[in-house]
């Protein structure tokens, strides 16, 4: 065996010594102008490091490189507000909420690894996501998920969901952040690949903002957390294994290393919780100049982001990172996905604190190289230079891809399928089976068999959680001030229509944050997507982005930040266009809030808006029809608007004792989830003009249903006479039953035993 | 003049801030305490919050009994100071054998977080004495590892002399034996239990409900007037 010889390390040197060298850069996912563009910047090969970076740094997860010219619009469109202290283009979006208080979100995706491996997959979503907030200053308070899975009675949604939860659950349970809200949607686009977005929200004071760059020379770049493995080595494995590494994988009887392990990272929640204690401590006693957490692309990522925020040159010893696996490969250390690990840069003098904090946590932390009056970022193995590249070049001067669109062919078809010609229910009789087959359904059932797997009590500030419309914290014990935040995302409209998709996705979650009585300031989105390489999938891409885009402009809720994943399709079978978007809110004081559920006999039900007959894409077309058609609800952005003031206002002013937002499965699912929750029943009567199942199905955006005490009734319908928002008197709350007058009754038992028994069935 | 009441942080500790909150809203002086240190800075009660010491790695609370601050702890329990652990802090106390039996993973398997109804079986314990024996109050749950276990002759002899303080009604959450949600020593001066007395304080936040504050103002009264 010639194995004792391993493979000269691919020096700075020697690749210019080299230059006819054959390269594996359509296996890491680079094309051939690409690759020929990295030769053309160094004016030579890239070693195997530099192939290494940039071929992770130009993946389109990092780069967003076909979705880049679209997310522009976000920022050339986005509304004036005086709330954003900082905007897209950093780690996470900060918000000024009043008080000196600021507050950064951000939704992220772990789609594909959660389908591969659901419990890790999950489980390191919310660690990125946690990251990412800590990195700007602030602590977290609290995360959501919005999750897509494949059909409720699929044999491998059983595999999927229930891991996905356990893996959020005992990620988020043991890091110590409150679960507040999210969604679990089903549907078949999703089998072969579930969404698992994942959100924080983080809290600070205005002057603790900190921004990820390396400026000042002879600054100190300290990586802290875990040690770092080969977990959640993507491509690097191919350039270990085929290329550089394969003799020395033989010699240690590992055969081709690399190659075996696992893509999926794998978490460590309490690395996290000490790396979040140790981080905070570390910026109140003003001891950092610049953090950016390790996630995609690890080291390679923070150490070109970092430089290339900051003046240019960084100077890194790539052999004294801490190891778990003492046989990596320099390729390897650069493009390990190792969860909890962060990069600092921090001041000589201010590095031997910095370590002590550390220390007092349990935290390894390695000074790692320092900044330089350079412009280059340069990686030394064993004091051999492997990398010496211009930082911009790999952080941030990725390729840009203007993709062809088109107008799917089928959309016409699609559309003009008609949800209205779906035969109505004949009698009182078939009125009645349907709410009890919308309101069991798998989309529609109770869903706390998911979610009392989470802890939602923890930091002693959850005002609201789910099911409520938005989950809502506390951040001021003081002043009561607080925060509200909803996700929404429903892929059926947007496969209908991507343009109003979009809109109808923050429509909804304004109109959640306003229904709990918080006024909507600023959006996070997760855009889940097809392959941008089919021109239909980018033209929905597209569509969706401009939509949006339009929307926050209009409503005055810019765009903070957000996540782009695309590729999610399972073979040639795309997912609905999927964007989910986050909204936050801010109230002055959470005594005020409004929660969802009829809790008192006698007080009046008022729907807000108008009800049209808009049943295409509804859950009723898909529970009771199977149908997927026609048009979605019409987007009215100016009555969303005006119907968030009145719930605010409402809210403020103790008129209203129940809010709660109008959206899949219609006023009859609004109603039964308030009647549960408030432990009374209802009585409804059908208004004039509309039929039952107009009524009762409909999903006419910019409404609510409330429940207003009687000694409140003027002043309430007054108000929204006068703000010209429509408000009809439709029953009150009472007794045990939910009885549609004229039409059927339901006990509540009934209900409750119809709600409650899908998800539990299924996956229990 | 009021009473200190130290909560101790170990690494991976979670719910210690609300610990703290809820010493405050008692009306006692709540002292934050760390695990490396052998001080107890005077207190004159200690709680052991909950969370997941050391990532529950090993076994729950297996690691955090060796820290230092808990030879202080034993030391000062033995002597007659009282000690409240909470589900984290629960399975801490049975590990360092303060108090008896072990906790084992739900039998469902599930973390399960809930609104959970309990009976106050002994009222005459440092940390029960506000609440009346046979009352029921509700306080969140929280946890996976939360199954009481021990052997019959141990639950027997907690049963005959009044040790089990808190029994699950309304549907036993985890597999406990006979019920036990949390249980004293002989001398009633320590506590553990596994729902989360600390959320239930305020009308506010978590359940909405105040049932937990008790714990703390037991504890007050009993330090004030001793």
């Amino acid at each position: 065996m010639s194995s004792t010889t391993r493979t000269p390390l691919d020096t700075v040197k020697h690749a210019s010594g080299t230059p006819g060298a054959e390269q594996p850069w359509a296996e890491l996912g680079l094309s051939r102008p690409e690759y020929e563009r990295i030769r053309e910047i160094l004016g030579r090969r890239p070693t195997g490091a530099e192939l290494a970076m940039y071929s992770v740094m130009w993946s389109e997860h990092c780069s967003y490189k076909s979705s880049k010219v679209h997310l522009k619009q976000f920022g050339d469109k986005a509304p004036p507000s005086d709330a954003l202290l900082v905007g897209i283009g950093e780690q996470a979006g900060v918000v000024d909420v009043g008080q000196g208080y600021a507050v950064t979100f951000k939704v992220e995706s772990h789609n594909h690894p959660s389908y591969v491996e659901p419990y890790q997959g999950a489980a390191t979503g919310i660690g990125g996501i946690v990251r990412d907030i800590i990195a700007m200053g602030a602590r977290p308070v609290a995360v959501m998920d919005p999750l897509r899975f494949g059909a409720a009675d699929h044999p491998d949604t059983k595999r999927v969901l229930p891991g996905v939860v356990a893996g959020i659950g005992g990620y988020g349970n043991c890091l110590g952040l409150p679960n507040i809200g999210g969604e679990v949607v089903f549907d078949p686009c999703y089998q072969g690949n579930p969404l698992v977005n994942a959100l924080c929200v983080g809290v600070m004071r205005h002057e603790d903002i900190h921004l990820a760059k390396a400026a000042g020379v002879g600054n100190k770049v300290i990586l802290y957390g875990a040690r770092t493995g080969g977990d959640g080595i993507g491509g690097a494995s191919i350039l270990a294994s085929e290329t550089f590494d394969a003799v020395s994988g033989e010699a240690l009887g590992t055969e081709g290393k690399g190659a075996k392990r696992p893509s999926v990272q794998v978490g460590d929640p309490f690395q996290e919780k000490l790396l979040i204690e140790c981080t905070l401590e570390a910026f109140a006693e003003d001891l950092v100049v610049g953090i950016q957490d390790l996630g995609a692309a690890g080291l390679s990522c923070a150490t070109s982001e970092l430089a290339s925020n900051g003046t240019g040159g960084m100077r890194v010893e790539l052999d004294v990172v801490p190891l778990r696996d003492a046989t990596l490969s320099p390729e390897e250390i650069l493009m390990s996905e190792s969860q909890e690990r962060m990069c600092a840069v921090v001041e000589p003098a201010k590095a031997e604190r910095f370590l002590a904090v550390c220390e007092k946590w349990d935290v390894t932390a390695t000074v790692i190289g320092e900044v330089t009056d350079g412009d280059r970022l340069e990686i030394y193995w064993h004091g051999e230079q492997i990398v010496d590249v211009p930082p911009r070049t790999v952080a941030h001067d990725g390729p840009v891809y203007e993709r062809p669109m088109a107008r799917p062919g089928w959309l016409d078809a699609l559309r003009a399928d008609d949800a209205a010609k779906l035969p109505r229910p004949a009698d009182p009789g078939e009125l009645r089976a349907q709410v009890l087959r919308l309101v069991g359904s798998p989309n529609q059932a109770d869903k706390s068999w998911i979610t009392s797997q989470y802890d939602r009590f923890v930091l002693g500030n959850t005002v609201l959680a789910q099911p409520e419309d938005s989950g809502m914290i506390r951040i001021d014990e003081e002043t009561g001030l607080g925060v509200a935040l909803a996700t929404d995302g429903n892929g059926r409209y947007a496969k209908l229509d991507p343009y109003a998709g979009a809109q109808l996705a923050l429509a909804e979650s304004y109109r959640n944050v306003a229904a709990t009585g918080a006024r909507p300031l600023a959006v996070t989105d997760c855009l889940n997507f097809p392959s941008p390489e089919d021109p239909a999938g980018m033209w929905q891409f597209a569509e969706a982005c401009r939509g949006l885009a339009d929307a926050c402009r209009t409503l005055g809720t810019p765009v903070t930040g957000g996540n782009v994943s695309l590729y999610n399709q399972t073979g040639d079978q795309p997912i609905h266009p999927t964007p989910v978007v986050g909204v936050l809110g801010v109230i002055d004081d959470v005594a005020r809030r409004t929660p969802m559920a009829f809790a008192t006999e006698g007080q009046l039900l008022y729907l807000l808006g108008d009800t049209r007959p808009e049943l295409g894409g509804s859950a009723w077309s898909q529970v009771v029809h199977e149908h997927l058609g026609g048009l979605p609800p019409a987007v009215d952005l100016e009555r969303e608007r005006l119907l968030a003031e009145i719930l605010i206002a409402a809210s403020r002013d103790g008129m209203i004792d129940a809010a709660h937002d109008l959206s899949d499965g219609g006023l009859v699912q609004a109603v039964v989830e308030s009647c549960l929750r408030g432990g009374h029943g209802a009585r409804l009567v059908v208004p004039e003009e509309l039929e039952a199942a107009v009524f009762l199905f409909s999903e006419s955006q910019g409404r609510a249903v409330v429940a207003v005490p009687r000694s409140e009734e003027m002043r309430f319908t007054d108000m929204c006479g006068a703000r010209g928002l429509p408000a009809t008197r439709i029953g009150v709350v009472d007794g045990d039953t939910l009885e549609l007058q004229g039409h059927f009754g339901i006990p509540l038992t009934e209900l409750r035993e119809t709600y409650e028994r899908t998800i539990p069935e299924l996956f229990a | 003049m009021t009473a200190r009441i130290g909560v101790v942080t170990f690494p991976g500790s979670l719910d210690d801030r609300d610990a703290l909150r809820a010493v405050r809203l008692a009306g006692a002086e709540p002292v934050p305490l760390w695990h490396r240190d052998r001080n107890l800075q005077q207190v004159d009660a200690v709680v052991l919050p909950g969370g997941f010491s050391y990532g529950d790695y090993l076994r729950a609370g297996a690691i955090s009994r060796f820290a230092p601050v808990m030879d202080t702890v034993i030391e000062q329990a033995g002597a007659g100071m009282p000690v409240l652990g909470i589900c984290n802090g629960f399975q801490v106390l049975t590990e360092t054998h303060l108090l008896p039996g072990a906790m084992l993973r739900n039998n469902h398997l599930h973390f399960i977080c809930r609104d959970q109804k309990l009976r106050v079986e002994n009222a005459g314990t440092a940390w029960t004495a506000d609440y009346a024996a046979g009352q029921d109050i509700r306080i969140p749950l929280k946890n996976i590892d939360g199954r009481y276990t021990a052997d019959e002759r141990t639950l027997d002899e907690l049963e005959a002399t009044g040790r089990v303080v808190f029994r699950y009604l309304d549907g036993n959450p985890n597999g406990s034996l006979r019920d036990i949600a949390g249980i004293a020593n002989e001398a009633g001066n320590v506590v553990g239990l596994m729902p989360h007395p600390e959320h239930a304080v305020e009308a506010l936040v978590g359940t909405g409900r105040t049932d937990g504050l008790g714990f703390f103002t037991s504890i007050l009264k009993r330090l004030i007037t001793a």
